[in-house]
């Protein structure tokens, strides 16, 4: 992968929330460059805007002005399909929660993305790879999320990200809900893949779990300090 | 793993809940069905017991129905009568059609050691055969005083031709016993005694006239000819007479039996639009409850229309297990419910034995109200699959 590619631009991005008490701005005329295969940790206090911006290259949402394009697209000129499509193709979602689906077991919450890309299911060379990858246990694969400790609910929650083979994951307080050597082990697990090629973009307001980005910003108020 | 099978484990992580609402749709299904499939079987059954009747006009004495007291007030009926010079009157009116004076009257009936009352018809001996099927024995000569009797009234005293009746105290022997005629609407000789009109009047000796006046009209083009021209001979002035005719009869009577039919699939449509409310109520909750379940979905990738289709397989499951149940069911309770129904409207009779209670169109109910079932779960699930879908992925995940 080429590394000067740039795979995310925001362009003088704002996103406002009207609210009835007054609008809300998150972002404020945010201009941002992302290269393919970055590793990018976004830090600040909570309100600070760090998540709108995760939201806004997770294409979960979209800006309210600016252009913001990822992998050469502006997404606000995008579909809901649309935008469902890329983030299913190219990018690949970890949460501080794990956001498992509690009624599949853990190769079917991994498949799952899979299924909505092929339409049809059953895990794959590459799926099983992944699965290894990560470090779960094969007795560990007809568990139900409910059944795995957190750390391990947290890479299944990876594995899923990555079986569609996406150019970026993105990270929402990954370790937020673990214990430090649980979180420490999983954060080697992203830098691992980051040197296999995918863009990490990671929110997080532990400084020790942003020594793990090769490249940090601070956000404070909606804008890039 | 599909969106299919996805469903169908949504459905069983609540048990009791997917439970319920398919009950609610089975009892629906059952109920639509089976009460159509009694509407049915009712009316089949109505349809073979009128059916033989075939076209005839009955003229009554208009009082019968109409001035003094209340419709079918006995005092009224019995006073009423047709003076022979008015049934000679209807019979030029009647146009070369057979035209049948008939007199009735109630007698007291002794067949050895028993006895009770009967209803007696006085007919002309010459109209006895072209209107009534004899099942034994031989049809009244002129002047005869035995007489005929109905296959119930046959079968009450245990009668055949030969044996001997009393009736009103004076003997008379039994010439033949009378096949089954049904509910008519003019002779209803079935639980009765039929001798020649001069034996008749001998016996009612204070009976001037007759009951009612048939007219065979065996061209049922012509029927309303034969109404207008009897109409015109007789009520010119006042109302004498009244005039129907079967296939009237028949329709209003099918008119009743097709309203029944409405109200009783209407009953059923209202049980399954509250298992539609009841399907409707557990999406809504299971949407509610798994808002943040569709906003991971939406988030690693699931479109809006897939999210959408998930929810309606769910409710198609329901629908589709309900409706199964249900028609099945309804095929058992159907026939019961029918067989219940057709006992009760044939007490005493033989019509209810031939009778079917499964034609192709109580099988054709049964599938409408599966069809409708399945409707109606799709339908319920229809807004609560649209709200799931339209929610934006951070709202659901926000929860």
């Amino acid at each position: 992968m080429n590394e000067q590619e740039i795979i995310i631009r925001f362009t003088d991005v704002s996103k406002i929330y009207p609210l009835p008490a007054g609008d809300v701005v998150a972002l404020d005329h945010v201009s941002l460059d992302i290269r393919a295969g970055e590793f990018l940790a976004i830090m600040g206090p909570s309100g600070s805007g760090k998540s709108t911006l995760l939201n806004l290259i997770g294409c979960l949402d979209t800006p309210t002005s600016g252009e913001l394009y990822i992998k050469g697209k502006e997404i606000g000129s995008l579909s809901d399909d649309e935008l469902t499509r890329l983030r299913r193709d190219h990018i690949g979602f970890i949460f501080q929660q794990f956001n498992l689906i509690p009624l599949l077991n853990v190769l079917e919450n991994v498949e799952f993305p899979h299924l909505l890309k092929e339409r049809r299911g059953g895990c794959t060379d590459a799926c099983m790879e992944i699965l290894r990858a990560v470090g779960l246990e094969d007795e560990l694969l007809t568990h139900t999320p409910a059944e795995l400790s957190g750390g391990q609910q947290q890479r299944v929650a990876i594995a899923r990200a990555l079986v569609n083979d996406p150019e970026i994951l993105l990270a929402d307080e990954p370790t937020g809900n673990l214990d430090t050597k649980t979180g420490t082990g999983i954060m080697e697990l992203l830098a691992t893949m980051n040197r296999r090629g995918k863009t990490i973009i990671m929110v997080t307001h532990d400084p020790r779990i942003a020594e793990y980005a090769r490249r940090r910003i601070q956000i404070v108020d909606g804008r890039i300090v | 793993m599909t969106f299919f099978s996805f469903a169908l484990r949504n459905l069983r992580r609540h048990p009791a809940r997917s439970l319920l609402s398919t009950l609610g749709i089975i009892i629906g299904v059952f109920a639509i069905a089976s009460l159509g499939v009694m509407g049915n079987s009712i009316n089949l059954l109505a349809a073979g017991l009128i059916a033989d009747v075939g076209d005839t006009v009955v003229i009554t004495p208009h009082t019968a129905l109409g001035d003094v007291g209340i419709v079918g007030d006995p005092r009224t009926v019995v006073a009423a009568t047709i003076p022979e010079t008015d049934v000679e009157r209807i019979r030029r009116a009647a146009g070369g059609y057979l035209t049948v004076p008939v007199v009735e009257g109630a007698a007291e009936l002794t067949a050895g050691n028993e006895g009770g009352y009967a209803l007696v018809i006085g007919l002309d001996y010459a109209d006895i055969p072209p209107l009534l099927e004899l099942s034994e024995g031989n049809y009244l000569r002129p002047g005869s005083r035995s007489c005929l009797v109905g296959v119930y009234l046959a079968r009450e005293y245990d009668l055949r031709s030969g044996s001997r009746i009393g009736i009103d105290g004076e003997t008379a022997p039994v010439a033949g016993v009378l096949e089954e005629r049904g509910f008519a609407f003019d002779i209803n000789p079935d639980y009765a005694v039929v001798v020649t009109k001069e034996r008749f009047f001998e016996m009612f000796p204070e009976k001037a006239g007759y009951n009612y006046v048939v007219i065979r009209v065996t061209d049922p083009e012509a029927i309303e000819g034969v109404k207008a021209s009897v109409e015109n001979l007789m009520n010119r002035r006042d109302d004498i007479v009244d005039i129907v005719d079967s296939r009237e009869i028949l329709r209003q009577v099918n008119e009743i039996y097709a309203t029944m039919g409405r109200f009783l699939l209407g009953i059923g449509a209202i049980s399954l639009v509250i298992a539609g409310v009841s399907i409707l109520n557990v999406m809504i909750i299971s949407v509610t409850e798994r808002i943040r379940e569709i906003g991971v979905m939406r988030s690693i990738g699931a479109l809006r229309r897939e999210i959408m289709l998930l929810f309606l397989y769910e409710a198609l499951i329901l629908g589709l297990a309900g409706s199964l149940i249900g028609g099945a069911f309804s095929f058992i309770g159907g026939y019961f419910i029918s067989v219940a129904a057709l006992q009760v409207f044939t007490a005493g009779t033989t019509f209810g034995e031939g009778a079917t209670v499964f034609d192709s169109l109580s099988i054709a109910y049964i599938l409408f109200a599966m069809g409708f079932g399945v409707t109606t779960s799709m339908a319920a699930g229809l807004y609560p699959a649209w709200q799931a879908s339209r929610m934006t992925p951070i709202e659901a995940l926000r929860g």
